[in-house]
């Protein structure tokens, strides 16, 4: 029962409020690390150093009035956002954010699921949120958030192609769709896949850029060019949830990053036995850290690059990543065939 | 019956929007009506008078003096460069002239203005294409320029820093040490901007072949400034026909060769580094003397008129005058200006690219809405 229910319950509160948090303060972690590389100081007012800025935000948020055009289709024009960031916060189960730990001598996964099949179920899960950004363009009944929408789709599908043959050429590598055993096999080989990866890994980056319309892919809220995209109708709390989903989204693509590439929650040099003094770090601060590292990744790239073009965009999605990803596949399924001679 | 060739197969509708007067990225309050064809641009049709303000009709009521200020309301960014055309066209109705040392001092602090400028067209230029950090790097170095302003003329942003038969006053002591300082500054940050954009790939692929002209058409569509050099003709007022002090600078006229975007971004980058070189010229020859020659308290020009041009950051800004010799304002003032006669090739140069290029091509001819109106 206890084991059941209760623990996964548990954890389940813990993985939300923590990602929501994160949310939040990855907001104004963006605006401070843009800040700086923009000789600016960023939020500074409220709190010290603005920490409460958040706190500040999402209490405006709240209290904004919602307001729904009139033109719009209502029930879909509601249920949209929700679209958008229930399967962001939902791919968030299958990420193993840590080691087994014993609380209370009771051992306990610091996941909340291990599916066997847990990227596929990221790939699955991930793809519903492009139905949010669509029929969000589209129930605003208005030019702008229905261009945003559609270029948003077409965006999301490409991309989501040379993510998911990137994990391909990873599973190859690792032998599993499991997130644990992954992380385990990179333990065994004793190299992150990063290393035996690259080429995936550089795929995957710049797709995963694409994936959450992060810069320079950020073409669906291009405010200079369509006011705001998808979300331009939308106010309030609502538009909340679109913030919310896009920074979950961060966050996602991050932790799979560090799953996949990074050694997940291992230290450094796993095998190395002369750095044990890095065990005493707990396993989770490890993902969190990594995790992080990826983020400001994500950051650094948005203050220093310029936007692509759509159709320039689309070309580098088909022409360029998808036939690498596919040639990285062959490449290393070879390599396992011939090591395994 | 006619054979029906001329319908396509896959009938689409063409969409209209509007974008502007208020759009985050018209660089004021510029309305474009733009006919689609999924994103691909059809047709655009500019639509302007939203700042129209009617300089020219006060001009008739004001005195010649009181002039000057209505011309830092034409091009905001550049208000030095506006002042300095409009005096310079009453002091030739006047065949007056102007002190060595003011036209010295002029020559600096327009092409001060001319870095002020770029530097605001290339931060949003940057920025609508998705750069935002240039656009604040940008604005940095125009605030030092600003405060150079400040400390010449008290303002930062219409300055009126011009009087008709010379300067308002003399140059403050150690401004132009200041200057110097900036210049280098300025030189140094320059490659900052480049490292961010001219070898960038992204930016590469946005600007090249986008909103391409040719030289002649460029000619007969009536461009001028930078937009006309970016496609590969010589034209400087500064050269061609030299005002204030710049028959005696040296500097180089940077000319693009494809006419396309990032030619006109490389021509300005370029105009830039030679600003620098003018200004160290004309500080480094600084003659002595008084900044201001014998003008008559009353300003009544003898009856005519005149044009004179002179090369804004923007194109060739020109004034033609009337004076009928009796009253103390103009018959008729005229200001040609150049943002409004660039504007005119916007519809050329979006035709064909994607609705990301329209923003694209509207920061590439560098326009300012005050000039436009008027």
């Amino acid at each position: 029962m206890i084991d059941l229910l209760v623990i996964p319950l548990i954890k389940i509160v813990i993985v939300l409020t923590g990602v929501l948090i994160t949310v939040m303060y990855l907001v104004l972690l963006e605006r401070k690390v843009q800040a700086w590389v923009q000789t600016r100081l960023g939020p500074m007012r409220v709190g010290p150093h603005g920490v409460l800025q958040p706190v500040a935000d999402v209490l405006k948020l709240f209290v904004k009035e919602d307001i729904t055009p009139v033109r719009a289709d209502k029930s879909v024009f509601m249920l949209a956002p929700i679209i958008v960031l229930v399967p962001a916060l939902v791919a968030l189960a299958v990420i193993p954010f840590g080691d087994t730990v014993s609380i209370f001598g009771k051992p306990v996964p610091l996941y909340i699921a291990d599916l066997n099949i847990g990227l596929l179920y990221v790939v699955a899960v991930a793809s519903i949120g492009v139905y949010g950004i669509i029929l969000a363009g589209w129930s605003s009944n208005s030019k702008y958030p229905l261009l945003g929408g559609l270029r948003s789709s077409a965006q999301l599908i490409s991309y989501e192609l040379a993510v998911t043959l990137t994990f391909v050429s990873v599973v190859l590598a690792s032998g599993s769709l499991s997130m644990v055993d992954i992380i385990t096999a990179q333990k065994t080989n004793g190299v992150w896949f990063a290393f035996v990866q690259p080429v995936a890994l550089f795929i995957y980056t710049v797709a995963a850029l694409a994936e959450t319309n992060r810069a320079p892919f950020d073409l669906p809220e291009a405010e200079q060019e369509l006011v705001a995209g998808f979300h331009t109708e939308y106010s309030g709390m609502r538009f909340a949830l679109f913030f919310l989903a896009e920074y979950a989204n961060m966050i996602v693509v991050s932790a799979i990053a560090t799953t996949l590439f990074f050694g997940g929650w291992l230290r450094p040099f796993p095998n190395v036995t002369m750095l044990w003094f890095l065990d005493y770090v707990p396993s989770w601060m490890w993902f969190v850290v990594k995790t992080f590292l990826v983020l400001y990744l994500f950051l650094w790239i948005r203050a220093t690059l310029p936007r692509y073009r759509y159709d320039q965009l689309m070309r580098i999605g088909w022409k360029l990543l998808i036939p690498l990803a596919i040639a990285n596949i062959i490449v290393t399924a070879a390599v396992k065939v011939a090591l395994s001679y | 019956m006619e054979p029906d060739v001329a319908r396509p197969m896959f009938d689409t509708d063409e969409l209209v929007i509007n974008m502007g007067p208020q759009h985050p990225a018209t660089h004021g309050v510029l309305r474009i009506v733009l006919k689609l064809d999924g994103e691909k641009v059809v047709d655009a049709d500019v639509v302007i008078g939203y700042l129209h303000r009617g300089v020219e009709k006060l001009s008739e009521n004001r005195d010649w003096t009181q002039i000057v200020l209505l011309t830092d309301r034409l091009d905001y960014v550049a208000s030095a460069a506006a002042n300095l055309a409009y005096v310079e066209t009453v002091e030739k109705l006047l065949s007056l002239e102007v002190p060595r040392r003011a036209r010295y001092i002029r020559t600096i602090l327009a092409e001060l203005q001319r870095l002020a400028s770029h530097l605001v067209w290339l931060g949003s230029h940057a920025m609508d294409i998705g750069a935002v950090t240039v656009f604040l790097y940008c604005l940095r170095e125009r605030e030092l320029i600003l405060d150079l302003f400040e400390e010449y003329c008290g303002a930062r942003l219409t300055y009126n820093s011009m009087r008709i038969g010379g300067l308002p006053q003399d140059l403050p002591p150690n401004w132009d040490k200041k200057v110097l300082q900036f210049c280098d500054i300025q030189m140094e940050k320059l490659v900052d901007y480049e490292t961010l954009l001219t070898h960038n790939r992204i930016w590469l692929e946005r600007t090249r072949n986008i909103g391409v002209i040719s030289a002649a058409d460029a000619v007969a569509v009536g461009l001028c400034g930078p937009p006309l050099r970016g496609s590969g003709v010589p034209r400087d007022v500064r050269k061609d026909e030299p005002y204030a002090a710049y028959a005696e600078m040296e500097f180089d006229v940077p000319v693009g060769a494809n006419g396309d975007t990032y030619d006109r971004y490389l021509v300005r980058l370029e105009e830039m580094r030679q600003s620098v070189r003018i200004i160290r010229q004309a500080l480094g020859g600084l003659p002595e003397g008084p900044v201001m020659s014998k003008v008559p308290r009353l300003i009544k020009p003898p009856a005519g008129e005149t044009y004179h041009a002179n090369e804004s950051p923007k194109g060739e800004i020109g004034f033609f005058i009337a004076s009928d010799g009796k009253s103390t304002s103009p018959y008729r003032l005229r200001v040609r200006p150049p943002s409004f006669c660039n504007l005119q090739a916007l519809p050329r140069l979006v035709r064909g690219h994607l609705v990301a290029d329209v923003i694209a091509l509207i920061g590439t001819i560098d326009i300012v809405l005050g000039e436009v109106d008027r």
